[in-house]
This record gives C-alpha cells, structure tokens and sequence, in this order.
C-alpha cells in the first residue's frame, strides 16, 4: 500500500480491485470524496455499489489498492469496528436494527460512547447523551414510537431508525445504501431533506437506484459499472452520456 | 434504583424470596425440628435439593451466554467439573492420615500408584482460600483461552457448540486417565472435612445447602447486574444481529469473551459446592450428555430470563430423580421427548411463556424478555 500518498479527502480510494472466485467484484476502482461532500452512487445491479461499501467499512479485504480515510488511515489494515469507531456509519440496504431491543435501546447502542466491555457494563445515561437522543428520536419522528420494540416497527420507520442510529454515532462520514427502498413518496421526500441536512456538518455516501430521489438529493453522481467509475458528473451529465444509457439500457 | 433494576419484577422477587426462606426454613427444619415433627425435613432431602440448586446456578451461568449471547454451549459441564475437581482435591488433602494408606501428604490414590511426591499441581489446595481460588481461576482460565481463539476466529453457531461439546469430552478422557493424577476412573471420593466440619454431619449439610442458596442468589444477581447494563444491551445485539454491532463499532469477540468467562466462573462455583454435597467428582461429569442435559433445563424454564433455567433445572432435575425411581429405563426417552414438547409447544420455556400470557391482559406486548435499561424509568 502507497502510505506517501497526500490528500485532503475524507475518503481516497485508489486503484481497489476486489474478486470472488475469480469474478472481479471491484476492478481498479477509484473514487475520491472530499469533506463536507454528499455523493450519489448509482449503477446497474452488479456494478460493485454495495461490495464498495463492504471495503470502506472492513467487512471485504481488497485485493489490491489503497484506501485512506481522512487522509491518514489505511482502512484496508482495520477490522468492522475500528473502522466504526474511527468515524465511518453505514446503513445498510435491508434495514437492520436490533428487533428485540427498544428504540430508545437501538439508539443507546449507537450513540458515541466508550466501546469497551468494562465501560459499557459501567455505562450510566448522562444528560448530554440523553438530550441527543431525545433530539435524534425528534429529528427521525419517532418520539412516540420511544418504547416500541424495534421489530414492530413499519419498513419505514426501521429506515428511519437506521439512520438515526447512524446520526447517534457522530460519523464524520456516511454510508447510506439505498436508503429508501420500499418508502412512500412522502416518505423519500422526507428522506432526502434528512440527509441534506444531515451532509450540513458531515460527509454523506448514498447508493441509491431511485433516480427521482438522486434528483432530489442534488448532488454529484457517480455512475459505477462492472466494478469501475463509468461517469462522474452531475444527473443530468451523466444522463445524457451515451455509454451509461448503454449500460442501463442494455446495448 | 439498582435494586429495582437488579430484581427483575416478579419472577425475580419470588425467586430471591424462596432462596432466603430455603436458606433459612430448611437448615432450621431439617435440624431444630424432631423427626417427628410432619415439617422435618430429612437430611437426604437436604443433600438432594441442594444438589438441584447447584444445578441451578448452572443453568444460570449457561443462560447467561446461551439465553443473552446466543452462544450455545455444548460444554458447560467442563467447567462445572474443573470447579468440582478444584474442591475436591481441596477435600483430599484435608483426609490428611485418615486415608486407608494413612499416607500424611498423599491422596490414596497415589499411594495406590506408587507415586512418591504430590505433583505440583496439587501444591497449595490444602488450603481452602487456594483451592476458592482455582474453582475461579481454572474454569475461567480454559474458557479464556478457549474462548480467545473461538470468538477471535468468529466460529459461531453449530460450529462453536460442536467445539465446546468436544472440549468436555476431551478433559472427560483425560481425566479418566489415572497419571492425570486425578484419581482417574475413581475420581475424588471419601472426603471427611471442609473447613474443620465433618462433611457428612447433618449440620455441615445443612450449611453447605444455606450457602448454595446464597451462592445462587448472588450468581443471579451478577447475571441481572450484567444483563441490565449497556454491556447487556450490547450482549442481546450479538445475539440476534452480530455483523450489525461489530458496525457500530464494538468489538464482539471481547464482548463474547467476558461473559463466557463470567460464565465459566459461575459454573465452577456451582460444581464447587456440589462435589462435597454429593461426596464425589469423578471424570463422568465431564460427559457431553450431562452438558446437554444442562441445556435442555434452560430451554425447558425459559431462554434469556435467567430465573427460567434456574427453575427448568430445579424442575427437570425432580422429574428425573422420580422418573428414575419409579421407571428408570423410560429416563432418557423422557428428556429426549421433553426437550420435543418444550420446543414445539413452548419455545419460550415455562417462564417464557407465563411472562407472555401475563402480557396478554397488559399494554403493547414487549416480545423481548423485558430488559430495564438505564433510562430512569
């Protein structure tokens, strides 16, 4: 790995390639994004989106190729949870939560804390935590819905929940797959001012294949295809670039 | 606060409740009440229910990483046997001259087999603070390592409980090996004090069966304590999503790590104080079927509520010692088709599934075991 690498992005992947059984899940990818940035990723099934996100949070060990977060940390060295701790959130595309758990608990497991066993069976709520989460419970609507087991929840709010546990974790980066998968319009709507207003004070990753959303979200593209960048550039660029319709359209 | 927290409502209470008045109502029973009295209770009922209990503070120990940890294990028998052995060579050494080779410093056995010195890893279990030590220290110890290569490799599931059965097994044919230095077949037997008390007199029984009750409540009570804690939330979101929590940035294999040593721990006290109430350990305990038999009183009392296992122990334990009276070829078919029925028709074990009809008459159903946490409720 290339560490004399220089750079001001909060994410820098260069030249990762990543196989299984000899199918090239990620081929030299590239992708830099800088801080304070939001950027949508879209791409036909397959393209790489969600193996791309398994590299940046540790759960993939690429082959080859350099990824530094923020400049100075190899990510390809770091396991899931350092990686978390470091400050990278990822939600994920079927939303997971902890269904036996409150949704008050769900967040008390995500908020910023001391990670370890004997601080965490130590752990008292202090008023500070106590005043985020309320916020949080505020921001994602689901102050009602507090005592509520989380496998109760609809799709929906589960999406919601998700990304209030990602807001919990104080991440300076985001990674947020497909975050509104089975939402109504209303709720996509709601979905898209989240996250710009989350991208006011962090880092923001989407993969998404709703367009009408990416459109929303206003943000630059990035178009990934068989494990590379195919475009990059704003919606409507990339939209009319000839060799995305091709892909997304079939030849 | 904490007490609330620490009993657990109802099930909880009544169980702590029933501990102290077992501790207190059946040593007094057993020795201030004549024989004659209908309220006696005689001493071998004393040594059999406090066998029961011992079981109980196993089953809790194994709750604890099954129940709230989703780790299966197929081998908790091993620490309850190292716990027991711990105690038992302590009791050895304690027969000092009494022996039948009337040998000062060697068990019989060894004079049996010729030897001529105590191996160095009986040193110090003459005295009784060593050998508390060791019933702590050995378990945790083997679950330690075992558990710092297990979880740290992530082996998880049928995998790991494959594993944990395998390792009872091998201490099981070790210890029956006689240069283990363990007795081998024979075990340890023939003790004659703990702690300057004849272990066979009806007051020592009686003692032994208070602190088992003791230790029990105590045992509970750190499971509570660890369950109730962020720890515990953390402990119940590997259990039923892993992957997720490794994500938001908790280490799994550490949190795996300390409660099954917490576990092992409990489950050495436990066979601590059961080998000089029974009056025997030998390498039968280390057999896989006495694990699993452990695992089905948790199933049958109920997952993740802790006074369910120690109640599925107590329960399936009075069934097997009338099962085995009355008809003791039917036993093993009988536990078979019990673990059957309990997995079919209630999965939720007995304390599962009266928590459950109990919600029923009450607000939105809480599907989880109910879990305090830390919000001031």
């Amino acid at each position: 790995m290339n560490a004399a690498v220089e750079t001001t992005a909060i994410l820098y992947v260069d030249g990762v390639s990543v196989s299984f059984d000899g199918f090239r899940a990620l081929n030299r990818l590239s992708l830099i994004i800088e801080p304070g940035e939001m950027r949508a990723i879209i791409g036909p099934n397959g393209a790489g989106k969600t193996t791309m996100m398994d590299v940046v949070t540790g759960k993939t060990k690429p082959d080859s190729g350099t990824i530094l977060f923020a400049g100075r940390h190899d990510l390809s060295r770091l396991d899931e949870a350092a990686i978390a701790d470091l400050g990278i959130g990822r939600k994920f595309q079927r939303p997971t939560v902890f269904e036996m758990h409150t949704v008050w608990d769900n967040l008390l497991l995500a908020v910023k804390q001391p990670r370890g066993v004997f601080r965490t069976l130590v752990a008292r709520l202090s008023g500070a935590e106590r005043d985020r989460l309320e916020e949080i419970l505020a921001i994602t609507r689901l102050t009602e819905l507090r005592e509520r087991s989380a496998g109760a929840l609809s799709h929906g709010q589960k999406q919601w929940l998700e990304i209030g546990m990602l807001l919990a974790q104080e991440p300076a980066l985001l990674l947020v797959d497909e975050p509104v998968a089975g939402m109504t319009d209303a709720e996509t709507e709601q979905t898209a001012e989240l996250l710009r207003d989350i991208n006011r004070t962090r880092s923001v990753v989407v993969v998404e294949h709703d367009m009408s959303f990416v459109r929303a979200l206003g943000v630059r593209v990035t178009v990934l295809h068989e494990g590379s960048v195919l475009a990059e550039g704003s919606l409507d660029a990339v939209s009319a670039n000839e060799r995305v319709v091709e892909v997304y359209l079939g030849r | 606060m904490l007490t609330r927290r620490l009993i657990a409502g109802w099930p909880g209470m009544l169980f702590l409740l029933a501990l102290a008045a077992a501790a207190v109502l059946v040593p007094f029973a057993n020795l201030a009440l004549p024989p004659s009295s209908p309220w006696h209770v005689p001493t071998h009922l004393v040594v059999l229910v406090g066998k029961w209990l011992c079981y109980a503070l196993l089953a809790i120990a194994l709750d604890l990483v099954w129940g709230y940890c989703g780790i299966l294990s197929l081998g908790h028998g091993a620490f309850f046997g190292l716990g027991g052995y711990a105690m038992g060579m302590y009791l050895m050494r304690q027969i000092g001259t009494r022996g039948v080779y009337g040998h000062p410093e060697l068990p019989d056995f060894m004079v049996f087999l010729n030897w001529k010195e105590l191996p160095w890893y009986w040193w110090g279990f003459d005295q009784f603070w060593f050998a508390a030590l060791m019933v702590l220290l050995v378990p945790g110890l083997l679950a330690f390592v075992f558990g710092w290569f297990a979880f740290r490799s992530r082996v998880t599931g049928v995998y790991l409980s494959i594993i944990t059965q395998a390792l009872t097994f091998a201490l099981m044919l070790a210890f029956f090996r006689n240069d283990m230095g363990f007795g081998g077949n024979n075990g340890l037997t023939d003790f004659r004090e703990i702690l300057g008390f004849a272990v066979r007199d009806q007051g020592t029984r009686a003692a032994l069966f208070a602190a088992t009750c003791i230790a029990l409540a105590g045992g509970f009570l750190l499971a509570r304590w660890i369950v109730t804690s962020r720890y515990g939330l953390v402990l119940v979101a590997v259990r039923d999503a892993e992957s997720r929590t490794r994500f938001l940035g908790y280490r799994v294999d550490r949190y795996k790590l300390f409660v099954f040593v917490v576990s092992a721990m409990m489950a050495g006290v436990a066979g601590a104080l059961y080998v000089p109430q029974v009056g025997i350990i030998n390498p039968g305990e280390f057999a896989p079927t006495n694990s699993i038999e452990a695992v089905i009183w948790v199933a049958v009392g109920g997952r993740g509520t802790l006074v369910g296992a120690a109640l599925g122990a107590v329960v399936v334990n009075a069934f097997k010692t009338w099962m085995t009276g009355a008809m003791p070829e039917v036993w093993l078919f009988a536990l078979g088709a019990l673990f059957v029925l309990v997995t079919l028709f209630l999965p939720k074990g007995i304390l599962g599934t009266l928590g459950a009809i109990r919600w029923r008459r009450r607000p939105p159903p809480a599907d989880a075991p109910a879990l305090a946490t830390e919000q001031g409720r």
